[in-house]
């Protein structure tokens, strides 16, 4: 018959009490673990629409008007392509891709068009969407991770990303849905651009947005062809969006002095915005239920130490230490904060599973790190809950035990 | 002599002033004696035993066990004492409602030694000694105050202590009960050589001293002793 032994024979005689003093440090856990729950889906979320939208951030020259974000490289002055190798040779996280441009209108026949000459691979790789319209036959995930540390999500298949790249021949060509619907053009068929002809590879599906008016080549086939030299109009980046609102406009500006960078502003700064706020509330629940939960636990071991008198005093009087009263009932503490780490990380899941689709339309899965996570705060709560009610059962003196019932 | 108490006082501060439970005591107490302390309600006897197992720390005064002086006034001292010297019999057994009976006698071992094997075997000996060896498994409530009773005697004798103190034992026993249970810590001080120190309001239990101490108002009233010595104490009449 050990201490420890002693504590557990201890829970099980009080049952009924320990399910009411576990009742409020698993609700607490339960409400941290469903917050943060919904905060990961909703970061996740973000990661994807993000991605789902392309490159995020922008580099232009600095002359360049940046009115319309999607707009903004068509016929803007130019700056050499080696920029490009600047940002890749400066390993800046949280840049997932980048894509040179070089984009001017052109007229073929009576339609003006808007030409950019592409890197394939990365073109494709930054505009999923194509992808999701049978370019690549396949869904490309979030490449942005939803906070830092912790691993990005990857492309399904990077061999169908490198298919993309050899596909793009010099004389090749995808077209906009709107380009072939008003110049009546298909796949396979050719196009006459300042006198060079391409071959259509492909038909993007509608995007809705500007891309629908574009031709799209080669970028050195579209250099030559317009004389430019080995400059571009743009480079877009697909950037992380935790790395974006950890400053990496600022850190591409030090790289880039000359250019002008900007980033598809409103929608990465109001789910940012909304991350932070998400964040922000688990950490106030977090305090909150650090105060209430150690209050709550440091009350019902209080109570179980007011009823223990006599048992206490019985371990005093046969020759138990002080220290061996605090083992015992800082033990219960843990004991008690181990189970409801686990009782709220069950309750907390579950809840979020049940309540995500019904109230915030998303779908929750569980997050196992959070089983330690829950573990821990709980265990912690629970040892500052019990420290003060054992110190003071110490001080109950080894004859509590005589007073008669 | 086992324990020696020189002027020891025990003084409670109530609201209308305070109040010598023990007034500056002297007193030898053998080795191997048996020794009754009766007095009135109030009269200091209880408090006495306190003081005596370490429970309790008087106001002013030394004692002595084994010649060797106790610092009275150091938790972890007294405790140390009660585990390696002391064992107690109370009136209201003090037995752990949620332990069972060996287990009772075990988590008194388990203060000297953490070998739960060596005390188990222990408990079972000891209970077979009192006669429960058919209620090992057996927690308070399902065993009569008699039985309670014996298995708080055998808690008291697992560390062999050298000093059995034991507060109103027979007070929630029927007259049968009382006897038999006095029989048994008459037998602990003849055949193991325990000393005894049995605080009780019954004349018919005080018999079973060969010592008998009667305390008022915290002073040595009578002593009927062929052993013990009265060292510095005035009667009081």
């Amino acid at each position: 018959m050990r201490l420890t032994d002693l504590t557990l024979k201890e829970l099980w005689h009080r049952k009924s009490q320990l399910v009411s003093g576990l009742l409020a440090i698993t609700l607490g856990i339960g409400v941290i673990v469903g917050i943060r729950s919904f905060s990961v889906v909703s970061e996740k979320a973000v990661a994807v629409n993000l991605d789902n939208l392309g490159a995020n951030v922008l580099v232009l020259p600095q002359a360049a008007s940046v009115d319309n974000y999607y707009s903004a490289d068509i016929d803007a002055p130019t700056f050499p392509e080696s920029y490009v190798e600047r940002i890749v040779t400066s390993t800046l996280p949280g840049v997932d891709n980048l894509s040179p441009k070089l984009t001017r209108r052109v007229k073929i026949g009576n339609e003006n068009i808007v030409l950019t000459g592409i890197l394939p691979k990365s073109e494709i790789a930054s505009k999923p969407i194509w992808q999701q319209g049978g370019l690549m036959a396949k869904k490309v995930a979030a490449s942005c991770a939803p906070k830092p540390g912790a691993e990005p999500a990857k492309y399904l298949d990077a061999k169908l990303q490198r298919k993309g790249i050899d596909s793009l021949a010099e004389a090749d060509c995808f077209i906009g849905s709107a380009v072939a619907q008003r110049l009546n053009l298909k796949e396979a068929g050719t196009l006459p651009i300042e006198g060079k002809t391409f071959t259509i590879v492909k038909v993007l599906p509608e995007t809705g947005t500007v891309d629908d008016d574009r031709v799209f080549a080669n970028l050195h086939t579209v250099q030559a062809l317009l004389g430019t030299g080995e400059q571009i109009s743009a480079i877009e980046i697909m950037g992380c969006c935790s790395e974006i609102s950890d400053g990496l406009l600022g850190k591409l500006r030090n790289v880039l002095p000359d250019t002008r960078i900007t980033t598809i502003g409103q929608i990465v700064s109001t789910q940012i915005e909304t991350n932070k706020m998400m964040n922000k509330i688990s950490l106030v629940f977090l305090i909150i239920i650090l105060f209430v939960g150690s209050i709550s636990i440091g009350n019902y071991i209080w109570a179980n130490v007011n009823e223990r008198r006599k048992e206490i005093g019985i371990l005093r009087m046969i020759g138990y230490h002080k220290r061996h009263i605090y083992y015992i009932l800082v033990l219960k503490g843990i004991i008690i904060g181990l189970l409801g780490g686990v009782a709220g990380y069950i309750v907390g899941t579950l809840g979020a599973i049940w309540l995500g689709p019904q109230f915030a339309g998303i779908e929750v899965s569980p997050i196992y790190t959070l089983l330690f996570v829950s573990i821990g705060l709980s265990i912690s709560i629970s040892i500052l809950g019990s420290v003060i009610p054992a110190y003071l059962a110490g001080k109950i003196e080894p004859f509590s035990n005589m007073q008669e019932d | 002599m086992l324990l020696q108490l020189n002027n020891l006082t025990k003084t409670y501060h109530h609201h209308d002033g305070a109040i010598n439970a023990v007034d500056n005591l002297s007193l030898d107490i053998p080795k191997g004696s048996f020794v009754t302390i009766t007095g009135a309600s109030g009269s200091g006897k209880t408090t006495l035993l306190l003081i005596l197992g370490g429970l309790l720390r008087p106001t002013s005064g030394k004692m002595s066990y084994n010649s060797k002086e106790i610092n009275l006034q150091n938790d972890e001292n007294l405790a140390d004492f009660r585990s390696k010297h002391v064992g107690f019999v109370m009136q209201s057994f003090a037995l752990v409602p949620y332990l069972t009976a060996i287990e009772n006698i075990m988590i008194a071992l388990n203060v000297k030694n953490s070998n739960t094997t060596e005390n188990r075997k222990r408990a079972l000996e000891l209970l077979e000694w009192v006669g429960l060896e058919d209620r090992t498994t057996h927690y308070p409530k399902e065993l009569s105050a008699g039985q309670q009773q014996r298995v708080a005697i055998a808690r008291a004798l697992a560390n062999k202590p050298d000093l059995l103190l034991a507060d109103e034992p027979t007070g929630n026993l029927d007259p049968g009960l009382s006897e038999e249970i006095l029989g048994i810590l008459k037998e602990i001080n003849l055949k193991q050589k325990t000393t005894v120190v049995m605080v009780t309001h019954s004349p018919m239990a005080a018999e079973y001293g060969d010592t008998k101490i009667q305390l008022k108002n915290g002073k040595l009233h009578n002593l009927d002793s062929a052993e013990i010595k009265i060292n510095k104490q005035v009667l009081i009449n």
